[in-house]
């Protein structure tokens, strides 16, 4: 039997119990539209990517690390000066997880200014956006697990207003904290979140993310036919230039972590007075400032509980975003241009503040 | 309903409300020096407890007649003679009864002890000059030692003892020198009592006594020195310097390198130098002046050796890299510089040679670890230009690949091209 027979005879073999050339096909019909905005869609693949080095560098993280108040500092130091490249995974996890945070909220706001959550893409939106809620979950509970002085005092900050929040308030700082005060409870849920709880939920997330976007197309500048736009094919052209993108993202990735490693900062001392200056991360700044300005009663509402509405308010606006904003263009970029000045000029003002 | 209400009211102020005190109402009244105390008394810790002028000066303060308030049949004293009033306040302030009313804690034995000192036996001798209960707390407007506002609060008690001590007038007479208080407020205990908040820090009395005020004696120097500084009187016993300051004309212990009043913060200047201590006994080149040359020398060594090390771990975080172990080891370093300088008042070199030698072993360990962490800085961005440049080389294939597909435009279709 020839060679190539017999290789054909294999593929049909294979085809046969895993149906690939599904695959194959699905690849060879997927393309991409070209049009001025079609730099934005490289984002979503960023994020994607980034996605899979936090999943690489946590796993490998995760070979030393103890969730442990009595362990977890030391584990971290352990790993940054005794482990081989051990500070490079720990940066590169650091650094990606901001980066991520970053590239998903571009992706956010270049779906709003090209308006691409309209119909059919609703569903697409709003996994989307719970994606990007899991994102700043994963932030804020990464952020205690090397229990520092810093990560400490701001995850007790971060954990009390939620507390703040009416009716369910008290039940969710108890359950954040497995009780009253950020302890050893607090350590051990963080990490189960961190770990586990949040990647299954994101992973079936994404799953159904990327499954919509397959099955709406990418979506085109006002709603012109794709069939009326330049298109290329995914695989190999657009496949090909987004990892020209990733292997970008992943020298910044290591500029940073060479240059500016991540610092450990000192053990958590539940006893010590909070350290001067205690902020969150940059991605929950402009609302812990927003927090901060607000006076400590407005009329016979307790200013926190104000400012939380308010946020809710808010969200609730730009979640359901899809759904009212049907022949609001202009209202809908409005929003999304007020939002992203108040962002940076609130996490602006929490830096220097 | 309401007339009967207003007179209990009235009733019950008239039961209820405080007596009045004629000392307090007439003495306000008068416009001379007896004016004083009732303008005086209203912050003293007396009135505060409850007491009253006639607890100490007896009388009766419910009778608004001179006559009567303050006649010897109601018990009136007046004011007592100065020499009486150590025994004027002892009368409550030494008796346990009294004091377990209102100050538990308060010990009562200031008036023996007073008797003990210079002030009190210069006192029954006659002698007015000295100082009282009153010339230190103040009279009339007496506070709570722990109030900062008290004459002999831990902040003040220098300067109250300094105004007699340092006026040349009144010390004349007892030919004593002048300058203690001067001397004091430029020495290392004032600068820990003041600028560091440290109310620990000795001041007259941790070294005098206060109630039972004496000078130490050269035989007895070094025991108050060592009453904080525990260790170091323990190795100076030991040493050599113990035998000699102690004996006739020695000087007195502590004293003759460190000084008394104008303590100034050690160093081996002390040993060694144009203003060396060592000098005054040793002469230069002598085997003493070149041990005590060569123990500056070590202690000098190992304070720079920590201090490189240190700055090299200060360089190396500052570039983000993780020294934090070596900073806390650093710690035990500066440690071994303390307990050498401690060694050092035993003024045996082979001891002394222990810390520094640990010390210089951290000092090494933590100086290599800045290195180390250093050079693994500049590894990590040599690694970093590499991986640059492979990425840069994988783009640029990649991009070669990206041209050699659409280079027959097959790749994109529809509309009005790319």
């Amino acid at each position: 039997m020839p060679a190539t027979e017999r290789k054909a005879n294999a593929l049909d073999w294979l085809d046969e119990r895993t149906g690939w050339r599904m695959v194959r096909d699905l690849m060879d019909h997927k393309v991409v539209p070209i049009h001025a905005g079609t730099a934005w869609y490289y984002f979503g693949g960023i994020t994607l990517f980034l996605i899979g080095v936090q999943l690489f560098t946590g796993i490998l993280l995760l070979l030393y690390y103890r969730p442990t108040v009595a362990e977890a500092f030391d584990s971290v130091r352990f790993l940054m000066t005794r482990v081989e490249f051990g500070w490079l995974i720990r940066s590169i996890h650091s650094w990606s997880a901001n980066l991520l945070i970053f590239c998903a909220f571009i992706h956010m706001f270049s779906v709003v200014f090209t308006h691409a959550y309209r119909r059919p893409r609703e569903l697409t939106w709003l996994s989307g956006i719970a994606l990007l809620g899991l994102m700043l979950g994963f932030g804020f509970s990464g952020y205690l697990l090397p229990w520092n002085q810093i990560s400490y005092f701001a995850t007790k900050v971060g954990t009390d207003m939620a507390g703040t929040m009416p009716v369910a308030g008290p039940t969710l700082a108890r359950l954040l904290r497995g009780g009253e005060d950020v302890g050893a409870a607090t350590l051990t849920r963080f990490f189960d979140f961190h770990v586990i709880i949040l990647p299954l939920i994101s992973f079936a997330l994404i799953g159904l993310h990327v499954l919509l976007v397959q099955q709406h197309g990418m979506s085109t500048p006002g709603g012109i036919p794709a069939t009326r736009l330049a298109q290329m094919k995914f695989f190999p052209n657009f496949f090909l230039r987004e990892l020209m993108v990733w292997y970008g993202v992943l020298a910044v990735l290591g500029t940073l972590a060479a240059i500016f490693p991540w610092e450990l900062g000192e053990k958590a001392d539940p006893f010590a007075s909070a350290p001067a200056g205690i902020r969150p991360e940059w991605y929950f700044l402009a609302e812990f400032y927003t927090l901060k300005l607000i006076p400590s009663h407005v009329w016979i509402i307790e200013g926190e509980l104000l400012g939380l509405l308010g946020f809710g308010l808010l969200a609730a606006v730009w979640v359901l975003l899809p759904f009212w904003e049907v022949n609001r263009t202009k209202v809908a970029t409005g929003v999304a241009v007020f939002l992203i000045c108040y962002l940076a000029v609130f996490t602006f003002l929490g830096y220097v503040k | 309903m309401r007339a009967p209400a207003i007179l209990l009211f009235l009733c019950w102020g008239l039961l209820g409300a405080a007596a009045p005190d004629s000392c307090v109402t007439c003495h306000s009244a008068v416009d001379d020096a007896a004016k004083g105390p009732a303008a005086l008394i209203k912050n003293d810790v007396h009135i505060a407890h409850g007491l009253s002028c006639a607890d100490c000066h007896g009388g009766d303060r419910a009778s608004d007649d001179p006559e009567v308030s303050m006649s010897k049949g109601k018990g009136f004293l007046g004011k007592p003679a100065r020499t009486a009033i150590p025994k004027f306040c002892a009368r409550c302030h030494s008796n346990p009864d009294t004091m377990r009313k209102f100050a538990p804690r308060e010990r009562v034995d200031q008036f023996e002890l007073y008797q003990t000192s210079v002030h009190g036996k210069r006192l029954a001798a006659g002698d007015t000059n000295v100082a009282t209960c009153i010339d230190c707390h103040s009279v009339h407007d007496i506070r709570a030692v722990k109030d900062s506002q008290s004459p002999v609060h831990p902040l003040r008690v220098a300067e109250t003892c300094s105004r007699c001590h340092s006026d040349q007038h009144k010390m004349a007479a007892y030919k004593i020198p002048t300058n203690q208080f001067e001397q004091y407020r430029i020495s290392v205990h004032w600068e820990a009592m003041t600028k560091r908040g440290d109310l620990s820090a000795p001041s007259c009395a941790s070294c005098h006594g206060n109630h039972g005020a004496k000078p130490p004696q050269v035989e007895s120097v070094a025991e108050v020195c060592g009453t904080c500084h525990v260790l170091f009187a323990e190795l100076y016993d030991k040493s050599v310097h113990k035998a000699v300051f102690s004996g006739a004309g020695g000087g007195g212990g502590c004293v003759v390198c460190h000084s008394n009043h104008g303590i100034q913060q050690p160093s081996t200047a002390m040993l060694v130098g144009a203003n060396a201590v060592c000098s005054g006994c040793h002469e230069a080149n002598s085997p003493e002046a070149n041990t005590a040359a060569q123990m500056a020398g070590w202690i000098d060594g190992l304070g720079a050796a920590l201090k490189q090390s240190e700055t090299v771990l200060a360089s190396a975080e500052k570039y983000g890299m993780e020294v934090s172990e070596a900073q806390v080891r650093l710690i035990d370093g500066r440690e071994d510089l303390v307990k050498s300088r401690l060694e050092l008042h035993l003024m045996q070199p082979v001891e002394m040679r222990k810390p520094i030698d640990a010390g210089m072993a951290v000092a090494k360990e933590t100086l290599k670890a800045g290195q180390d962490a250093l050079h693994e800085k500049d590894i990590r961005r040599y690694g970093l230009a590499v991986s640059v440049v492979l990425i840069a080389i994988a783009m640029t294939a990649i991009r070669g690949l990206i041209r050699r597909i659409e280079s027959n435009g097959a790749a994109v279709t529809g509309g009005a091209g790319k």
